[in-house]
């Protein structure tokens, strides 16, 4: 699962999706893998205007990533070549192969197995 | 009720998808004209759902924008995972892991006619469109297209018609090249759509039909949520 996944996911339970809490889902055990992505600076620059940017600082830091900026990279910073290439290594090339996402509403924990994460619902909280 | 309707899809469409997986993916490798087009059409950066994605061929269509594929059947979404920049994970189409008005675009394509009630069809359609963004009189909200089934295929193979039961089961046959008797046959649940009725579910869910129309033994609509004003 790659990381940008996690910035656009939330609880499957309907009840929690009122919850600030429920967002961001939070990593626990991750296992991580690098895997190669074509690199479209493009891409990075029309997508970073659509992220949580809170969220992924959160993501990042449970995934033991060194600290992103406080504020999110506009205008300029987003011409920065460096910038965005680290963005595109955390948000596409950096995998989350095993662990779980856990709500911070109910606790529920969804696993991630062999690089998928599994947002079904046992059948006591659908 | 609802939780036999939920056991009648598990059996005769969940597990047969994971059946049939990697032969089911293997004859499927675009997406059809006006999806391509769809997604084509979408502004670089634009970040949406494909519901459904089964292999994820439609993700292939546009590389510029973010897609979430989601899939039951996790032997199918495990193939999605392949189609980069996008993601793919395993989630229910009733009770989706998004936030409410998050996204600009969603597709679903040859999903909602494996519902087994009028009921559960109209809700699948409810809980995407609570996905993306609601349109306001300044601005258009965002886009959903659904394909379905179409009862109306006299052409076809299969050569349904108008009047003809809409309830069916469908055989899916797996080959096996080397040894033919070894073929295995699986049935999946489908409810065939008539003329306006994928209009008339987008209505029940909340929605608002923006065009509709009928290609390839499907009928398609793009929806968008009520503005509420």
């Amino acid at each position: 699962m790659k990381v940008i996944t996690a910035n656009f996911v939330t609880c499957a339970v309907k009840d929690c999706k009122t919850s600030a809490a429920s967002f961001p889902l939070h990593f626990h055990d991750a296992e991580l893998e690098m895997q190669e992505i074509d690199f479209q600076p493009e891409f990075i620059r029309n997508v970073i205007p659509r992220i949580d940017w809170e969220g992924l600082r959160v993501t990042a830091n449970e995934l033991g990533f060194p600290s992103l900026p406080d504020s999110k990279p506009e205008g300029k910073a987003l011409e920065d070549e460096r910038t965005l290439k680290d963005l595109h290594r955390l948000l596409l090339e950096t995998q989350v192969m095993e662990g779980r996402l856990v709500c911070g509403n109910c606790g529920h924990q969804y696993a991630i197995k062999e690089g998928i994460a599994n947002f079904l619902l046992p059948s006591h909280l659908v | 009720m609802e939780s036999q309707a939920e056991a009648y899809e598990q059996e005769n469409v969940h597990e047969v998808y994971q059946n049939i997986a990697q032969h089911f993916s293997a004859t499927r490798y675009k997406p059809w004209p006006i999806v391509h087009q769809f997604l084509q059409n979408l502004t670089s950066g634009s970040i949406g759902l494909d519901v459904g994605c089964g292999n994820g061929k439609n993700l292939m269509a546009n590389r510029n924008v973010f897609i979430i594929g989601s899939d039951r059947s996790e032997n199918l979404a495990r193939i999605a995972l392949k189609q980069h920049p996008h993601s793919a994970i395993v989630a229910d189409i009733l009770r989706l892991p998004h936030r409410d008005a998050e996204f600009d675009f969603a597709i679903c394509i040859a999903v909602v006619h494996h519902l087994s009630t009028p009921e559960r069809r109209a809700q699948a359609i409810a809980e995407i469109l609570r996905t993306v963004k609601r349109g306001s009189d300044l601005q258009p909200g965002g886009q959903v297209l659904i394909y379905a089934w179409a009862l109306e295929q006299k052409d076809s193979r299969r050569g349904w018609a108008k009047g003809d039961q809409q309830d069916v089961m469908v055989p899916w046959v797996r080959k096996n090249p080397t040894a033919p008797q070894e073929s295995q046959t699986f049935h999946r649940y489908y409810h065939l759509y008539e003329e306006g009725e994928l209009e008339g579910d987008v209505e029940r869910a909340g929605g608002q039909v923006v065009t509709s129309g009928y290609e390839k033994d499907n009928w398609w609509v793009i929806a968008t949520p009520k503005v509420i004003s």
